[in-house]
This record gives C-alpha cells, structure tokens and sequence, in this order.
C-alpha cells in the first residue's frame, strides 16, 4: 500500500506492506534512523517521535495511520545554522551518556516545550515518563530542558526551527 | 506481527461491514495495546479496519448530568478537557495516569473499554460511575459490559462508539501503579450519588474489573474513609503474580480505596 506523509517538512511517500510500523517506515524505506528500535512494544520511547505536534511512539502506529500527517523526527531539529538548543544543551552538559535514548528524550522534550514553554521540574519529568535511560538518571537532561526554555523564553524569536518547509533540511 | 489486509473505515456503517466480511478482523483505533499484541503473536487478526478515519468519533460532550465522551477520545485528550476537568474531575485525573504521554496521545477510551485488559484504568470509571457503552448495534451497561478476563459482551462485529457516564456528587480514582509497566497494580474508582455509592476495582482482579458490596454499604452509610476502618475483602478470585501477591493486593484495596474516599471528600 502507499503511505504519504509529511516528514521534517518534506513530502515523503514509499509502498509499503500494511504491517509497516512508522518506526520501520522512518527506518527502512526512508533511511531516516534516529527514532531507534528498542523494545519495539512501546515501553522505552527510544522510537518517540512527534505527530501533528504529539510526542508518539513509532514502534506503536502502523505507517498506515501516519498516512497524510506530520511527522518530526530528530533529523529534522538541527539546521545549517547548528544544532537545536535542546541538542546544544545536552552536548554541552553531558546529559546523554550513550546516547540510544537521546532522539526520543529531545522530541519529546521538544513537544513538551511547543506547548507548555515554562514547564516545571515536575512537568519535564511527566513528559519524560515514557523515555527509559539506563545510563544518566535523568537529573542533566531534566536540568537541561529547563535551561533551554529559560533561554528560549528570553529570545524575542524562538531559537526553533519553524517546522514550515525549507527551513527544515538537514545540515 | 503476521501479515494482514488493511482498511480504512470511512464511516461506522462502512467499518462494521468489513469486520463482517472478513474472517478475523479486528477493528483498530489507537493501537497502544493491539499492535503488541499483533508482535506478541497473541493476536494474528486477518484483517484491521481502522477507525481513525471515521469522523466525529472523539466529541466531549457534558448535559444534563451526563457526560458523553467518544470512543476515539484520546486519553491525553481527556485528561487535558476543560469539560472533562470541570464535569467528572476524577476521570481527567485517571486518564492522566494511564501510561506516559506518548500512550496518551494515541490511546483511546473505546479501545481502552472493549480491550478488558484486567489492570486497566476505565473499567473501574465505567462500573463505578454506572456508564452505559453506546456500541454501533445498542446501548449496553458497563456491567453487563465486562464479562472477563479480556472479554466483553461486545459482538465481532459491534463497535464501540461512545460511553456515557453519569455525573455523580463525588467521585475519585486512586491507582497503586506497577512502577515499571505504570498498569494498576490496584485501582479503585469510588463514585457518590444521590441514591447510591459505588465502589470499582482493576487490576486486583483475576478476571478483570469488580465491585466491592461491603466497603459501599458502609460507604452509602456514612462517606468518610473511616467508614472503610476494619473492612477487607477476600483474597477469592485476586491476582497474584510477582508484582504482587493476593494478599497483597487485597490489602492494596483497602487503602486504595480509602484514600478515594479522601481524595473524594476534597
């Protein structure tokens, strides 16, 4: 069957067999494999990525469901320019240690901060609630979010990329 | 997950049809517990008819003492409605606890109802409050709903479309999760009306949700977590796993229970 979807702002189609999950969608057929495959049962959020503004897991939709919607994937935050300051933040303070869990933290991070951009403590770990890491204890990552939204509340323009067309291509 | 024919349901005539016509297919909508049970292998449905393309499937709607919610309401989107928050708080507030955000954003209430998975939250919400499940074929009582162990009186081909549940005076929900799963390891639903009081139980029971006589006598008698002191239920019929033991979870019940009526009492 054909699925088309919007994927970090751009148009992506590909045939696919019904069972395709949008995780093997994302992986597989477009190559795009930062969303990872960990429990693949929805339990470790290595695969979150974010749909028509939600915080999903891949590994839990049929590519199926997908079908004409909007997806970003942690391809899609870094521009020319450099990298999202969510992605900055955790290089700079080592809030990630192997890094598996990292594209799921930051998009739902990055949900989470679309629609709430003062979040508490304990409203950054409520969104984290379905992202396991097993190296960090969370406290970088936590402390991190909150940096970046103090900073983004602070810059006149969002220092986001707009998740219009164009201003979405990988560096 | 073994292969299957997928549809798109254009409407709820259009959905019910193809589950009649086929062998074994299963209607799917937000998919948080059917897809791993397809890759589990537990269920192998010949086909999927997708409901996530039927309009009008996910209205919030409160009236005349009643709230009305759709069977494709998402539970992130329940918890978050200012009509739900203000009309039934303890069930925003139990929607809120089922799963993390990304379950939330996909899972629905009517996927979460015909499912019967015995640890999950609505349930205990649909006995409790006295809901009645509006299905595509009849209206049904959320009693005469659950009928088991991931059974209900649903037919193969009958649609659940929406749930109304009636708006009671008071009303809580009191989960004791499995801290890794976030299932209930025991929640109790505890809801107040004029005329009665209803006390509802998931994830104690081996066969799904159940109500508790003793602990609403009491309640219908006086409505303070005190009523409950020196009341418990019997271990007959309880889960036990190595999460918890019967005894366990029986004893979970109680303080459950009596914490709902607390939280019930504001």
């Amino acid at each position: 069957m054909n699925v088309t979807l919007t994927v970090n702002g751009e148009t992506r189609s590909a045939e696919v067999p019904p069972e395709t999950t949008l995780l093997v969608f994302l992986r597989e057929y477009l190559n795009l494999t930062g969303a990872k495959t960990g429990c693949d049962i929805g339990d470790c959020g290595a695969c979150t990525v974010i749909l028509d503004g939600k915080a999903v897991n891949a590994c839990l939709m049929l590519a199926a469901q997908a079908d004409g919607r909007d997806v970003i994937t942690i391809e899609g935050l870094a521009t020319r320019e450099g990298l999202h300051p969510l992605q900055k933040v955790f290089e700079e303070t080592g809030a990630l240690q192997c890094g598996f869990c990292g594209p799921g933290v930051i998009l739902s991070a990055k949900a989470l901060l679309d629609e709430n951009p003062a979040p508490s403590k304990q409203e950054i770990r409520n969104a984290l609630a379905g992202n396991l890491c097993r190296c960090t204890g969370y406290v970088k990552m936590i402390d991190g979010i909150q940096e970046v939204a103090e900073t983004m509340r602070s810059v006149p323009t969002p220092a986001l990329p707009a998740a219009s067309k164009g201003e979405q291509k990988h560096g | 997950m073994y292969d299957f024919t997928y549809h798109k349901a254009a409407s709820l005539d259009d959905a019910a049809k193809l589950l009649a016509s086929a062998v074994d297919a299963k209607p799917i909508a937000g998919g948080q517990s059917l897809l791993p049970m397809m890759k589990f292998r537990l269920a192998s449905p010949s086909d999927l008819v997708d409901l996530g393309t039927i309009a009008g499937l996910d209205r919030i709607e409160a009236e005349g003492g009643t709230l009305t919610l759709g069977a494709m309401c998402r539970h992130g989107a329940v918890c978050t409605s200012e009509v739900v928050q203000k009309t039934l708080p303890a069930l925003a507030h139990l929607a809120g606890l089922i799963g993390d955000p990304a379950v939330r954003h996909r899972g629905t209430l009517g996927g979460s109802l015909a499912n019967n998975d015995p640890t999950a939250d609505y349930p205990a919400a649909a006995v409790s409050l006295g809901a009645t499940i509006v299905t595509s074929k009849r209206e049904i009582a959320a009693e005469d709903f659950f009928t088991g162990l991931f059974e209900t009186a649903l037919e193969p081909d009958e649609i659940v479309v929406a749930a109304r549940f009636p708006v009671p005076e008071k009303a809580a929900y009191e989960k004791f999760r499995n801290p890794a799963s976030r299932y209930a390891m025991v929640g109790v639903f505890v809801a107040k009306f004029p005329d009665v009081v209803r006390v509802a139980v998931t994830g104690a029971g081996a066969s799904g949700v159940f109500r508790v006589p003793s602990f609403e006598e009491a309640l219908s008698k006086d409505f303070s977590a005190d009523a409950l002191k020196g009341l418990s239920i019997s271990t007959d019929g309880l889960a036990g796993d190595i999460h918890a033991s019967a005894e366990y979870r029986a004893h979970l019940v109680g303080v459950m229970a009596r914490r709902a009526v607390a939280a019930a009492n504001g």
